[in-house]
C-alpha cells in the first residue's frame, strides 16, 4: 500500500483539537497501513507542532505499534501464566518452526506475522492464540496445522 | 410481555465466540423459525458466564437448563428434541467430574453453587447490547437513588461505610479516595476506570465489560456525580475488541436514555465517558503510568506524592478505581452499605472475583465472599486437580505482581491482609493452579522475563535490577547454579522492593521472594544436587534412561522425533546423545519416570 502524505495528514486533522491525541492518532495510521510509515512521524510532528523524536518515543514505547509493515495474519500466542503452564510456550516455538520466523518476524510471503503477548484475557480456554481478531483456544499442534493452512487458503 | 415461553440464552463472550458460538447462534434462529416455534421461543444472547473452559454455553430459561461444548451440529437436536418435544438433550448436559453425572440445571453445579455472584449476578443473565435488560434487572435504580435521594456526600458515606476497597490490587478504601477527590480544590476533575487488565492470568475485568457494560458505566456515573466530575475516561486494552465494542455501545446508549450528556436526569449535573484504547503497555496499569498514556505521551510512572487525587489527568484532580471497583457500586447503594459489609471479613467486606486457571478441573470466573479460603475455592468451584495424578503444587496469586503459594498455605483466608501476610499479594484476582509438573525455578523465571520485558526502564532499581535477578534464575536453571545465588536473590529482590518507583517494580521480585521462602528445596535440588524435580529446565535434565526403572515397553522409542532412541523389543532404551536434542518427548510419554 502506497503511503501518501495526504491521507496521513487528514487522519491528524481529524483528531487535531483532541487532547492527548498522539496515541489515537498512531492506531488510526496503523489501522489503516498495518504499520506507522516513517513518513507518517513527520507529519504528525510538523502538524501537532512537537518534534519527531517525542512522536518516535511513544511509538516504540509501546508494543502495539510497528514500524515495519506486517504480514496479511498477524498470529499472537499467548504466553500468560495461565497458558504457559498448559503449553503456551511449546505452542509458540511449533509455530515459531513451522512458519521458520522468530517472533516480532514476518514470513517471506508476506503472509504471517508471529507475536507473543502477554496475556489474552482467556485463560479458560488455555492455551489461547489470536490470529487477526479471532480467538482460537485449547491449542494443539494438530489444530494449529489446521488454522495455519485455513488462514493460508483465505484470500 | 411475556409472549415468550421459552428464553434460549447463548453465550457471546469471546470465548463462546472462538468456539463458533455467533454462528450456532444463527443456527438456532433459522431452526426455530423453521420448527415454527417462533411465537413461543426467543433465541437471545448474553455476555460471559465465566464457565469459558465449557464453552460455547447455551441456557434455556426459564427453567435455566444449561449445555455446554455444544457444537453446531446439535442445534437441530437442541431445537427438535428439548425445544419442540420438552425432551431434554441428555448428552450436552454438564457432567460433573466427581461423580460422572449429568447435571440439567445451572444452579446445581458445582461451578457455580458455591459462588455468591453480586458483581457477575447479570453477566451471563442479560443481553449486554441492550440497555433494557439491564433496566428491568434494576439497572441505573442507584443512580437516580444516588442523584435524588442522596446527594453526594451522603454517596461518598455510604460508600466508605460499606467497606469496599480497590479491587485492582492494592486495596485502598474506594470510599476515602471518593471523599479526597471531592475535597479536592480545582473546578475541573475527572474519573478514569481502569480496564487495562494485564496481568496475565486475569480476566474477570474482560468479562465484566462483554457482560454487563453498564454496571461499570452506572458506577462511574455515580463516582463522577459523587466526586464532581464532568468527564469520564476508560482506559482499556486494546486486546480486547469485544470488550471495547459492548462499551462503546453502552455509552451510546445511556447517552440516548439520558444517563449520560447534559442535564442528567433534570439536574444540573453533566457528564460524559470517553474510551481510550491502550497501546500495548503493562505498566500502563500503574496509576500515574495510566495517566501519562492518556494525556498521550509515553506510558511511565512519577512519583508520589502528589497524588492523582489531587494532581492527576492535565494536573486536575483525578479518580482512577478498577473496573470491579465500579461494578460493585450501584449494588451498595440500592442495597446498603450494612448489607454489602456483612458479606466478607472484619477488614474485607463484599466479594472478589477470582480468575481460576490453570491445572484445575473447572477453570473460569469464581465470585466468593472475602475470607473464603484458597483450598475452598480449588477444590470447591475449581473441582479439584485436573489430573489427580499430578499432585497440587501451589498455587499463583496476584499474576507478576503476586507469588506462589504451597499446599500449606491452601487454608489462608482471602482477604487483604492474610494475602499480603504470605509474600504474595491480593492483585487483580488472577490465580493459577499449579501440578507436580511445574518447576517453581521456571515460574520464577517466566515471571522475571514478563517484568523485565515490561519495565518502563525509568527507575534503576526495576530496570537493572530485575534484569540481574533474571540473569541468575537463567544461571540457576542452566545448571550452574552456586549456593550465593540465592542470597542473592534474596536481598536484590528485597532490595528493588524497597526502591523501586511504582507498583510494578515494588511487587515484581514477590514471584522470586515467595517461591524462595515456600519451595526453598526446589533451588537447592537446581543448585547442589544439578537435578530439576519437575523435569522442566532442558539444562538439568540429563537425557538418560534409568536402568532399574526402565520396562522395556519402547514408549519413548515411539515418541522420539529426532530417532535418537536405541530400543528393541524386549531391551532396554538407551538415549544417543549425539542425535538428541532435548525435546523431552520420551520425558513426556514414559509411564514409569525411567529418564531423568
Amino acid at each position: 500500500m502506497k503511503v501518501k502524505i495526504q491521507d496521513i495528514e487528514k487522519i491528524v486533522k481529524k483528531h487535531g483539537g483532541e487532547k492527548g491525541a498522539v496515541i489515537p492518532i498512531l492506531q488510526d495510521i496503523q489501522g489503516s497501513y498495518g504499520y506507522v510509515p516513517r513518513e507518517a512521524v513527520k507529519v504528525i510532528a510538523r502538524e501537532l507542532s512537537i518534534f519527531p523524536v517525542v512522536v518516535y518515543g511513544i511509538l516504540t514505547f509501546y508494543t502495539q505499534f510497528y514500524l515495519t509493515p506486517r504480514g496479511k495474519h498477524t498470529i499472537k500466542v499467548c504466553q500468560g501464566t495461565a497458558c504457559y503452564v498448559m503449553g503456551g510456550k511449546e505452542i509458540l516455538d511449533h509455530l515459531s518452526k513451522a512458519l521458520e520466523i522468530t517472533e516480532g518476524e514476518t514470513t517471506a510471503d508476506g503472509m504471517f506475522s508471529l507475536e507473543r503477548v502477554a496475556c489474552l484475557g482467556c485463560c479458560g480456554m488455555a492455551p489461547v492464540i489470536m490470529i487477526d481478531k479471532d480467538f482460537h483456544g485449547k491449542c494443539t499442534i494438530q489444530k494449529l496445522k489446521t488454522l495455519i493452512e485455513e488462514y493460508r487458503a483465505k484470500k | 410481555m411475556a409472549k415468550n415461553e421459552i428464553t434460549v440464552l447463548i453465550c457471546q463472550g469471546t470465548a463462546c465466540v472462538s468456539g463458533k458460538a455467533p454462528q450456532i447462534r444463527e443456527a438456532l434462529e433459522s431452526e426455530v423459525k423453521k420448527a415454527k416455534l417462533g411465537r413461543s421461543v426467543k433465541v437471545d444472547f448474553t455476555g460471559c458466564h465465566g464457565f469459558c473452559q465449557r464453552g460455547p454455553i447455551i441456557i434455556i430459561e426459564p427453567e435455566g437448563i444449561f449445555y455446554c461444548d455444544v457444537k453446531l451440529e446439535d442445534v437441530h437436536e437442541v431445537v427438535q428434541s428439548h425445544l419442540k418435544e420438552n425432551t431434554i438433550v441428555e448428552r450436552l448436559l454438564y457432567k460433573d467430574p466427581a461423580t460422572g453425572k449429568a447435571v440439567p440445571h445451572y444452579r446445581d453445579i458445582t461451578f457455580y453453587k458455591d459462588q455468591q455472584r453480586i458483581v457477575l449476578a447479570n453477566c451471563g443473565h442479560i443481553n449486554p447490547e441492550e440497555i433494557s435488560e439491564y433496566l428491568d434487572a434494576g439497572g441505573y435504580q442507584a443512580l437516580k437513588k444516588a442523584m435524588s435521594e442522596m446527594g453526594a456526600e451522603k454517596v461518598i458515606n455510604e460508600i466508605k461505610k460499606s467497606g469496599l476497597r480497590g479491587r485492582g490490587g492494592a486495596g485502598f478504601s474506594t470510599g476515602v479516595k471518593w471523599g479526597l477527590c471531592r475535597a479536592a480544590k480545582g473546578k475541573v476533575k475527572y474519573v478514569i476506570c481502569n480496564a487495562d487488565e494485564g496481568d496475565p492470568g486475569a480476566f474477570m475485568d474482560r468479562s465484566i465489560l462483554e457482560g454487563d457494560p453498564h454496571a461499570v458505566i452506572e458506577g462511574i456515573i455515580i463516582a463522577g456525580y459523587a466526586i464532581g466530575a464532568g468527564e469520564a475516561y476508560v482506559y482499556c486494552r486494546a486486546e480486547y475488541p469485544l470488550a471495547l465494542k459492548r462499551l462503546k455501545k453502552a455509552i451510546a446508549q445511556a447517552e440516548e436514555k439520558g444517563f449520560l450528556g447534559r442535564n442528567i436526569l433534570g439536574t444540573e449535573f453533566s457528564f460524559a465517558i470517553k474510551v481510550k484504547e491502550g497501546a500495548g503497555a503493562f505498566v500502563c496499569g500503574e496509576e500515574t503510568a495510566l495517566i501519562a498514556s492518556v494525556e498521550g505521551r509515553r506510558g511511565m510512572p512519577r512519583p508520589r506524592p502528589p497524588f492523582p487525587a489531587n494532581e492527576g489527568l492535565w494536573g486536575k484532580p483525578t479518580l482512577i478505581n478498577n473496573v470491579e471497583t465500579f461494578a460493585n457500586i450501584s449494588h451498595i447503594l440500592v442495597e446498603g452499605a450494612e448489607w454489602f459489609s456483612s458479606i466478607g471479613t472484619g477488614t474485607s467486606k463484599g466479594t472478589k472475583v477470582f480468575a481460576l486457571a490453570g491445572k484445575v478441573k473447572n477453570t473460569g470466573l469464581i465470585e466468593v465472599p472475602m475470607g473464603t479460603t484458597i483450598r475452598e475455592l480449588v477444590f470447591g468451584p475449581g473441582g479439584g486437580m485436573l489430573d489427580a495424578k499430578a499432585g497440587f503444587k501451589g498455587v499463583q496469586i496476584g499474576g507478576p505482581s503476586g507469588g506462589c503459594l504451597p499446599e500449606s498455605l491452601l487454608d489462608t483466608p482471602i482477604d487483604y491482609e492474610s494475602i499480603t501476610k504470605t509474600g504474595a499479594i491480593m492483585g487483580s484476582g488472577g490465580m493459577v493452579v499449579l501440578d507436580e509438573k511445574a518447576c517453581m525455578v521456571d515460574i520464577a523465571k517466566f515471571f522475571l522475563k514478563f517484568t523485565v520485558a515490561e519495565s518502563c526502564g525509568k527507575c534503576v532499581p526495576c530496570r537493572v535490577g530485575l534484569k540481574r535477578m533474571l540473569e541468575v534464575t537463567e544461571e540457576i536453571s542452566s545448571g550452574n547454579g552456586k549456593e550465593e545465588h540465592l542470597q542473592f536473590l534474596q536481598e536484590m529482590g528485597e532490595n528493588i522492593r524497597k526502591t523501586a518507583l511504582c507498583g510494578l517494580g515494588n511487587t515484581a521480585p514477590n514471584p522470586v521472594l515467595t517461591t524462595l521462602k515456600y519451595f526453598a528445596d526446589e533451588y537447592k535440588a537446581h543448585i547442589e544436587d544439578k537435578t530439576c524435580p519437575a523435569h522442566v529446565c532442558t539444562g538439568l535434565i540429563k537425557f538418560e534412561v534409568i536402568e532399574e526403572k526402565c520396562v522395556k515397553c519402547g514408549l519413548c522409542y515411539k515418541a522420539c522425533p529426532a530417532g535418537a532412541i536405541e530400543w528393541e523389543p524386549k531391551g532396554k532404551a538407551k538415549i544417543d546423545k549425539e542425535k538428541c536434542i532435548k525435546c523431552k518427548a520420551c520425558i513426556e510419554a514414559c509411564r514409569f519416570k525411567a529418564i531423568r
